[in-house]
Parts: structure tokens; sequence; C-alpha cells
């Protein structure tokens, strides 16, 4: 590990006067538990390190005046599981536990969670930066590599556990920076992307700019609300990374014979992609018709309809659309007759 | 001194064998007080870490290490190797950097400017069409045995093809398979590694190590030294697996290191260069063809197997093929696969778990065929079988394990299961067979005249128990509690006691401590019959006292007894070689073992539900550690058998998943319930004590494919079982 400074800030203002103006000299630390092992082995090595963990704003957890929870950066995981609205949002409760790791639940934190380094064991080890453009990943040995938005030199997958549910279930996240009182509220969607160049991360966050709070909207039980689910296929019981995972939001209107029928869909896959990854094709096979293993079924594989994976890495579109059909199933509370 | 007899006592005398004690190092284990050697910091001592090759073969340009020791704490920089130099693998090891602290070493390290010329490296084992293109290929060698002999004017290759042909003609069910098993890493929990420190010439070294008392002089000769001059210590060992017999050119590096600074170095390796480097267990792939009579009996076996244990082929001995079973007719062809990687390290029960697993497979996919339970055939061929342990032991052993696996009522033919959702269940079986002989080994016990007792030997503490095991037998001897004995191991200077491998250790302390106290003890009795108006033969040591034979009455407590040594503590040695004949231990376990597995036939995903291992090993000394012992070997099969392999990239050469987030070990949630029961017949216990380190791990393998081929009713050929390939399986099933 590279000798670093240590600051821990008391203040949101101070974290960003922490930060420095150029990428990859400061790193925020918040568990820390993905990013020391990346400085021990030194794929990561800022000059400074600004733990966010004392900040009191940053560990604010409760609903807001309209209803909608906030959720601050700092937040614990295991603190999240034990908030009584959380039965409002089955997607990320099953997320949560599906880690299965009280270590990385009583650790880890929401914003690291949702900003964590991309998982390619490439990257990881040094024989490749983010953003491939040597191809050694394409040649290589790609079998947990993307099977979407894999067409640039960007193969990773997005690692992050709790992103797909939180999109799914329309979170947003509290930007601050580059200036110390810049702040904007953008959805979590697009703190995402797929770099293209050299350097860039894989998020959209600015040097000098992290997440302070997320936000999930109010759910409305009283108006027969929206439900939810996760699902995430593990080679073991955890805590390491699903082989593929996928949420569900599902909207109901209206019924057909007494059964009600889906208004609306949001199906987010995880760790199939440099990103959390929309997905309009499954979207389009929910919309207005009654969940059924038959229809849930027919979600996952439009899911995977238009994936393009790479030499290697099949198996994880089966492993997608499974993980899309269980999702729909957990949402609507029906069996997935898997593990 | 009358003779002395180097028995046991019988079950029923027994205070303490066959009891169970816990560990008597478990406290200061489990509140980490314990020191292994990963915890062993000296005053002023440097930290040490070491610079990789990053290519599965590449070529040093130019290595200037100029910069590292431009960085703040940086002491010295050691090259291991120079410009010029090819590097074979993945992680080998090109210089030392040793800094005032961690930080410094690891950015001293990175600031290290090697300049390499990129090699093409193979490094799929499995691709045998490969590696013969690439001529990468050695011969393994093999063997024929058949009932007939070639008449006088036979070419003999001619008539063993016809032969061998005619045998499968004649066979009624004939059953062709691919199996295998991959490389995979020791991946001990505590690296290699350890702290060094001179006095003057004299180095006493702190080394992670399974062999105490043979590692001196492997620091001695390479720093020209005498092994005099070489003191190691190892007091606990956080896993070793067969990976940790020698000094290692590392922990000699650091030596010189320290030599030249003055200082004391700890030098530990990386995760990753212990996956990498510190000790794999070869690949072994296996084309199968046997023939077997109405019956299911096997009466000719023919295959091919390939494999590697690093740069220079080798592979899963031939010696061990066909596994246990061993049909009167059988051919068995060996290849080496030269790899790029590392050269392979004694694993667990070396050759056996492959061999097991690409044996008995087969025997499983022949019960498959038939239809019938692979109890049945597994039974029906124990007519032909080569093990250390007979034929009537894995009956009886067999019908324990159908027992407590509930197999008559659980089973179901092949691939006939009722699936729940996309979840269907199965069972299997395999079965195993180990040396466990006696090692050498000599111990010193020093009996107080206050009554305290100490026993020296320069044996090691794996985990396994040993120190409360060499408690245990001086306990046993002298009519004490196990706790009354203080344990002297883990140190080169004390009396010399074989390595830590082929599971030689409980046999040969066994044997050492048990000579020496009753070495000791008749020396005691020596001293105290005139107190008890006996002769010295006339005595025994029995629950804190010693007393007369068959007149308890006349008896002395063990505190006033040792008073009656005067001033001096009383010493007494005894040494066992191995291989010496002797009825305090023998040689030849089986075991049998079998595993009930559900698997999610969306996903791929197996998940174990129970296990069962039955396992013998003559007599048992402490049941307690002889049970985790099993348990601990049955994870680790589980492990092999569903989770971990090395995973080589093909365009780099490199050991892609080395580090821990990648190198998938089961967790507690994914081990189901494991049952172990110990098979401690009188016949058995009437061998003496026998090694049990190994053995319990050989048949997970071939236990959980099996339940995995009968869930599914096709075969996933190799392990681990990950979902993916049985996906691949069940997809080419289908086709
Ligand atoms: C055994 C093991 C298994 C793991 N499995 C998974 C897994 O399956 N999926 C997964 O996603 N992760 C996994 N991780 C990684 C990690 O532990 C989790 O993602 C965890 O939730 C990260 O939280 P943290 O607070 O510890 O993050 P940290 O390590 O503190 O930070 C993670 C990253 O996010 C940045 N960061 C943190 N907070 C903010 C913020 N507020 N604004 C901007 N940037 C920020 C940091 O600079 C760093 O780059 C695993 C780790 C271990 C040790």
């Amino acid at each position: 590990m590279k000798a670093f400074d240590y600051a821990a800030p008391r203040t949101e203002s101070q974290v960003v006067d922490l930060l420095s103006p150029q990428a990859g000299h400061t790193e925020i630390i918040a568990g820390g538990t993905d990013l020391m092992g990346l400085m021990r082995s030194m794929v990561v090595r800022p000059d400074r390190v600004v733990n966010i963990m004392e900040v009191e704003s940053l560990r604010e957890l409760g609903p807001d005046d309209q209803g909608a929870i906030r959720i601050g950066a700092a937040v614990h995981l295991d603190e999240l599981l034990s908030i009584p609205y959380l039965e409002n949002y089955p997607a990320l409760g099953q997320a949560l536990r599906g880690m299965n790791s009280m270590q990385l639940q009583a650790q880890g934190t929401v914003g690291g969670d949702i900003c964590v380094q991309p998982r390619c064991w490439f990257y990881r080890s040094g024989l490749s930066s983010l953003v491939d453009a040597q191809g050694v990943i394409e040649q290589g040995d790609h079998r947990n590599h993307a099977i979407f938005g894999n067409a640039g030199p960007a193969k990773f997958v997005s690692g992050s556990r709790l992103a797909p549910a939180l999109i799914a279930l329309e979170a947003e996240v509290r930007l601050l920076g580059p200036q110390p009182d810049e702040q904007r509220w953008i959805p979590l969607a697009d703190l995402y992307r797929i770099p293209r160049l050299q350097g860039q991360r894989h998020t959209t966050l600015e040097a000098g700019q992290f997440v302070t709070h997320i936000r999930l909207p109010a759910v409305d039980l009283a108006q027969g609300g929206a439900t939810s689910g996760a699902y995430e296929v593990r080679h073991g019981e955890g805590p390491d990374y699903p082989l593929a995972a996928a949420a569900v939001k599902l909207s109901f209107s209206g019924s057909t014979n007494g059964v009600a029928t889906i208004s609306d869909a949001r199906v987010v896959l995880g760790q199939v992609a440099p990103t959390p990854w929309f997905s309009e094709e499954a979207r389009r096979a929910l919309i207005g018709r009654v969940v059924t293993p038959q229809i849930a079924e027919e979600a996952g594989e439009a899911a995977v309809l238009r994936a393009t994976p790479l030499a290697r890495n099949r198996a994880k579109v089966q492993h997608a659309k499974v993980a899309v059909k269980r999702a729909v199933l957990l949402a609507a509370g029906l069996e997935t007759g898997g593990f | 001194m009358a003779d002395i007899q180097y028995t046991w006592p019988s079950k029923e005398k027994a205070s303490v064998l066959g009891h169970s004690v816990l560990r008597l190092d478990g406290l200061e284990k489990s509140v980490g007080a314990a020191k292994y050697t990963y915890d062993i910091n000296l005053k002023n001592q440097l930290i040490a870490q070491a610079l990789g090759s990053p290519y599965g073969h590449c070529k040093i340009k130019s290595i200037d290490i100029a910069p590292a020791m431009k960085v703040k704490g940086v002491v010295h920089v050691e090259l291991l190797r120079k410009a010029g130099d090819e590097l074979q693998w993945n992680g080998e090891l090109i210089a030392m950097v040793a800094a005032e602290s961690e930080g410094a070493a690891g950015e001293g390290v990175a600031a290290l400017k090697v300049d390499y010329e990129v090699l093409p490296s193979f490094t799929h084992d499995e691709n045998l069409e490969e590696a013969k293109k690439r001529k990468l290929t050695t011969k393994a060698g093999g063997k024929v045995e058949l009932q007939n002999e070639p008449g006088d004017d036979d070419d003999e290759e001619e008539f063993e093809a016809a032969e061998i042909e005619r045998l499968f003609k004649e066979s009624v069910h004939v059953v062709e398979g691919y199996y295998g098993v991959d490389a995979i890493a020791h991946c001990c929990l505590e690296p290699h590694g350890s702290t060094v420190e001179w006095d003057g010439d004299k180095l006493k070294a702190y080394h992670s190590t399974q062999n105490v008392s043979g590692t001196d002089e492997g620091f001695a000769t390479a720093l020209n030294i005498t092994s005099d001059d070489v003191e190691v210590e190892c007091n606990f060992i956080g896993g070793g697996f067969g990976s940790k017999f020698a000094a290692d050119y590392w922990s000699v590096a650091a030596a010189r290191v320290s030599k030249e600074t003055g200082r004391p170095v700890k030098f530990m390796l990386s995760r990753d260069q212990e996956l990498k480097i510190a000790g794999n267990r070869p690949s072994g792939y296996i084309n199968v063809r046997l023939g077997a009579d109405k019956n299911g009996v096997v009466q000719i076996w023919d295959s091919h197997h390939w494999g590697t244990a690093g740069t220079k082929g080798r592979g899963v001995s031939q010696s061990v093929i066909p596994y246990v079973f061993r049909p009167k007719n059988f051919r068995r062809l060996a290849t080496g696969v030269k790899t790029n990687t590392v050269g392979s390290r004694a694993w667990r029960a070396p050759n056996h778990p492959q061999a097991c697993a690409m044996t008995q497979t087969a025997y499983d996919d022949l019960a498959a065929k038939m239809g019938v339970s692979s109890y049945d055939i597994f039974l029906r061929n124990l007519e032909n079988i080569s093990s250390r342990q007979t034929a009537d032991v894995y009956r009886r052993e067999l019908e324990i394990a159908a027992k407590l696996m509930d197999w008559k009522a659980k089973w179901h033919p092949h691939g006939k299961g009722e699936a729940q959702g996309s979840i269907v269940e199965g069972m299997g079986i395999a079965l195993h067979e180990w040396g466990g002989v006696a090692n050498n080994s000599s111990a010193t016990i020093r009996i107080h005249p206050d009554g305290g007792v100490e026993s020296f030997c320069g044996t090691q503490e794996l985990g396994t128990g040993t120190r409360t095991a060499c408690a245990m037998v001086v306990a046993e001897t002298f009519g004490l509690a196990p706790t009354d004995i203080k344990v002297h191991i883990g140190n080169s200077k004390l009396p010399v006691s074989g390595a830590s491998g082929g599971s030689t250790t409980i046999g040969a302390i066994s044997e050492s401590h048990r000579r020496a106290s009753l070495n000791a003890l008749a020396k005691l009795f020596e001293s105290v019959a005139g107190k008890l108006s006996a002769k010295a033969e006339q005595l025994e040591a029995v629950g804190g006292v010693i007393r007369v034979q068959g007149d308890p009455a006349k008896s002395i407590g063990w505190r006033e007894a040792c008073g009656s040594l005067g001033l001096k503590p009383l010493e007494a040695s005894a040494s066992h070689k191995r291989g010496d004949k002797s009825s305090l231990s023998s040689e030849g376990v089986g075991g049998v073992q079998m595993a009930h597995v559900a698997v999610d036939r969306e996903t791929g995903v197996v998940r174990m539900k129970k296990y069962v291992a039955v396992q013998d090993m003559g007599l048992v000394v402490n049941p307690v550690t002889a049970e985790s012992q099993i348990y601990g070997a049955v994870i680790m099969g589980i492990s092999y058998a569903l989770y971990e392999h090395r995973l080589t990239d093909p365009a780099t050469g490199a050991f892609i998943n080395s580090e821990m987030a990648d190198y998938k070990l089961p967790r507690i949630g994914d081990i189901g319930e494991i049952v172990v029961e110990l098979f401690e017949p009188e016949d058995q216990r009437q061998r003496g004590v026998i090694g049990l380190g190994e053995p319990p791990v050989i048949s997970p393998g071939a236990a959980i494919s099996n339940a995995v081929a009968n869930a599914l009713g096709v075969r996933v050929p190799v392990l681990p079982l990950i979902p993916e390939r049985v996906l691949d399986a069940l997809k080419a099933g289908k086709a």
C-alpha cells in the first residue's frame, strides 16, 4: 500500500474541500471493505484518503416530508436492513439479505455499495485498465464479464448489489461538489456510465464530487402500490459476487378476470454489463400481462434476447434470464421453483 | 529392568485414550493469544515484500531497482532473478524489497522497474490435443495387466490389444466416459513465510512449516552454514496441507536480507502469491472404457489420463489408477502435460483424490447404465480391489454409511428423481484407501521430583491436535490427566521427529511418547518399588497413583512417588523408526463416504444436503479431534468438488482468480449436514494407531460428482462442478 494522508472531516463541505480536483489523487473511504483491498494491491493509489464516516448528515436515515426515504451515503447496510419501512421495498430487502455476510453488512455502506469499483479480475490484478484498449479481456478468460453494453473497450461488470433494486425502485442520488455548495439530485441510473476513454471511471462523478444521499420515492400502499422483487444467482451462499442479478418493480392497474394486470415494469439487471442494465424488452414482455410462471419465463427470455456474450461467458446469459424470471415471480409473491 | 511391553491398554482399561479431550491450546487459539508465524514481530524488524512475474511466461529485459531504493523507508532490495532470465510461471518472484513498514515495502515493490518480453505461454492442461500440437506432452508411464499371458510366438502389444478387445466383446455392459479434476491451490489461510533473525552466525527462523525438525537443513544448505547454527520454530500453523515442508527460496532470501541489513526480517507471501506459487495439486483428466459382466462386476478397465504438475508435466501418478477398484484385467496409460505453472506440491493424500474422482465416477456411470443402485455396484466390485484395507472392512463401512444416509429409502435410479420446481436431488458414493504409517519420531519425557511432567519432541501442531495427543499418550501411561503434561513441540532443537505429511504424525508421536513414557515409568517404578515393598514390575500407574497390581490398597500418590527421585528429575527417551514393526501402530485404512445433493437445473447451482463419512483409523486416540479432522477433510472435499480451481488466463498465462474474492471456497452455509462415524471395532483397534489426516479428503470429489450425476441423469465430467459446467452438461445431455 502506498503511503497516504488521511482526513476525517465532520461536514459535507469539508469533504468537498478535501477532495482533489484531479482524478485519482483522493479517494473517499466509507466502510473500506472494497477500497482497502484495492489499495493494498496498489490498483488504487491515492495521495489522500477522505473518511466520510464522521459526517453526521451522511448517517441520516428515515422518511422526509413527502414520505420518501432518505438514506445517507454512510449508512451501514445492516442499519438499512433493520428499518421498518423496508417492507415497502421488498427488492431492496432481498438484495441486502442476499449478501449473506454479517461482516459486509455491518461494515459496508450504501454509498460504498453503489460506488463500488467494477468487478473485473484483469483490472483488479493490474493486468488491464478499466478501459481495455489492448483487448486483454476479449482474448482472455472473461467468463464473468459483460454480456450487455460490451461493444466498446469496457467489458467489466458493475458489481453493486443494491443498484439494480434501487434503480428499479426509482431511487435518486444527491451529488455534492466540486464546488462546496454545488449540489444536485439525479436518478441513480444516471450515476453510471460505460467508460470509453482511458482514465474514465465507471461513474459520472467528477473529481471533487461525491454521493451524499439516496432517496427512495414514497410507496403508496393504499393505492395498490407497486410490488418489487430481486433475485441473484449465486454460486455459493455468499458473500461473493453473484453470477447474475435482477430486480423488478411492477405496477398494476385494472384486472383481467379479477387478476391484476401489469401497467408498468422496471426491470434492471446487475453483474451483466458495465452499468446496471435496464431491460426494455423485459418491460414490454410484462406490460399488460398477468404474472404467471409462463409470463415470468417470457420476461426472462426477452431480457436476454439482445445479449451479446463474448466467447466464454455464455452461462451468464442463462443466469441473467433466470434472475429476471425469478425476480418477477418474487415480485408477484410466487415461488421461484429454484434455490 | 524387566522387559517393557510396548502395547496399549485395552479399550476398557484406557482412561484417556479413546476419550474425547478438547484441544489443550484451544483457548489460546480462540482468543488470539496463540502466536502463528504471521504474528511474530521482532524488535527493529524490517518488513519485506516481493515482486512476482505478471505473466505465465516472459523474459526479463531489464530491472531497475533505483526507483524502489528512492522510496522513503526502503532499506534494501534483493534481486532473486536478473536481466535475461526467463520466468516460467505467473508469480515467480523476481525481487524482494525490505523496508521500515509494510506500506513502504509495497510502494518499493511497485516502484521496481522491470521490462518484460512476453513469451507464448500454455496453461490449458485439459486440452491434450493442443498440448500435443505444441509438443508439450511427456510419457508418464502405464501398465497392462491381463489374466491371460501371451503365447511364446505372440507379439506382446498385439496380444494385449486383441485380448482387451476380446474382454470388451465379452462384457455385458460397457461404459465409456470422460472425467477430470482441475488443479487447485493449497490456499493456506496463513500464507508461507517467516520472520528471521541472526545472532552472529546463528539463524533463528520463525517459519510456518509442517517440518520443524527438517527445515533447519534447508536453510543451512542454502546459506552455507551448518544445521547446528539454525533454529526453526513453529508453534502454530495456519494450514499447510502438504505445501509447507521446505525452507522455500523466499524465506532463504529473507535470511540473506536479514544478514545484509543486520536486522530481523519478516516476509510472508501476499494472498495472490500464496495461491500462485506456494503450492498446487496436479490436475487429472481421463478417458475411460470399462467392461462389466451381467452383475456389474468390472472385468476390464482401459484408460488414458493426462494432467499437469507444472513445467515438467507429470500429473497424477498412473500407479493409483483404477482407484481401489482394480479389475483383474486393466490397461492404464498416462501422459504429462507441461504448462507454464509452478511445480505442484504434495496436497493431502497426493494423487488419491484425483484418482478416486477419475475412477469411481466411471463405476457410478456403470450403475447408471444398468439402472441399478450405485451401492450394489460398489459392493459387488469389492471382489476386485487393490487397497491397504480389506474388502470386509469396506463392506461393513458401506453398511454403516447406508444406514446413516438412509440410502435405500432415499435412492432413485439416475435422473429419475422427482423434481421440485427446477430442483432435483441425488446421492453418490465413493471409497478410498491410505497408508498412515507412523513416521520417525523421538521424544524425551522428564518427570520432576515434585510430580511435574514435561515432554519434548520436534514434531509440530498442524491444527490437528498433535499437542493434545502427545499429552494424552503420556497421561494415559502415567495415570494422569492430559492437562498435567507440559508438552514442548514446534522447535528444531527438540528431539527429531518426522515431517507432518502422509498422515504419519499421530502414529509417530504415539509411538515415541508411549515408548519414552513407558521407559520413564519403568525407572520411576524402580525408584518407588521399595516404598511399596513390591517389585518394580508389579506396579501400575492408574488414576493419579502408583499401586501394586492386584493389591490396589498398596498405593502411593503420583507426586509422592516422584518425590522418591530425590533432587534430580528423571529423563527417559525413545525413538521410533518408520517402518519398524510395532504393536502400537500400523498402516492401511479404508473409508466410505456418501453424498446427498440438490441441483437447480435452471442455474446449474449444486447444494450439499447431507454428507456421511465412515472412517477407520485403527485405534482412535482422541475422538473429538479425529472427528474434526474428518469434518475439515469433507469441507475441503466439498470445496474442490463444487467451488475451487486454478483458472489460468489463456492470453496472459496469469492465475487469474488468485484473489480470495475470485478463488471460491465454500462458506458454512454451503456444506450441508456432515455426519462423521469413527469405525473402530476391536479388530481395527487391535491394529494400533494409524494416521487419518488425509484419507477422508479423498472421496468427496467422486461421491459428490456421483450424487450430481444421480440427480441429473447426466455426468458433469470435470470437477469442480461449477454452475456453467452443470448447464453445459445438461445441454449436451439433451442434444
Ligand atoms: C468478501 C467480499 C465480497 C464482496 N462482494 C461484493 C459483491 O458481491 N458486490 C459488490 O458490489 N461488492 C462486493 N464487495 C465489495 C464491497 O465490500 C461492497 O460493495 C461494500 O458495500 C462497499 O461498501 P464500503 O462502504 O465498504 O465501500 P468502500 O470500500 O469504503 O468504498 C467503495 C468505493 O466507493 C467509493 N465511495 C464510497 N463512498 C462513496 C461516496 N459516498 N461517494 C462517492 N464514492 C464513494 C470509494 O472511494 C471506493 O472506491 C465485497 C467485498 C468483500 C471483502
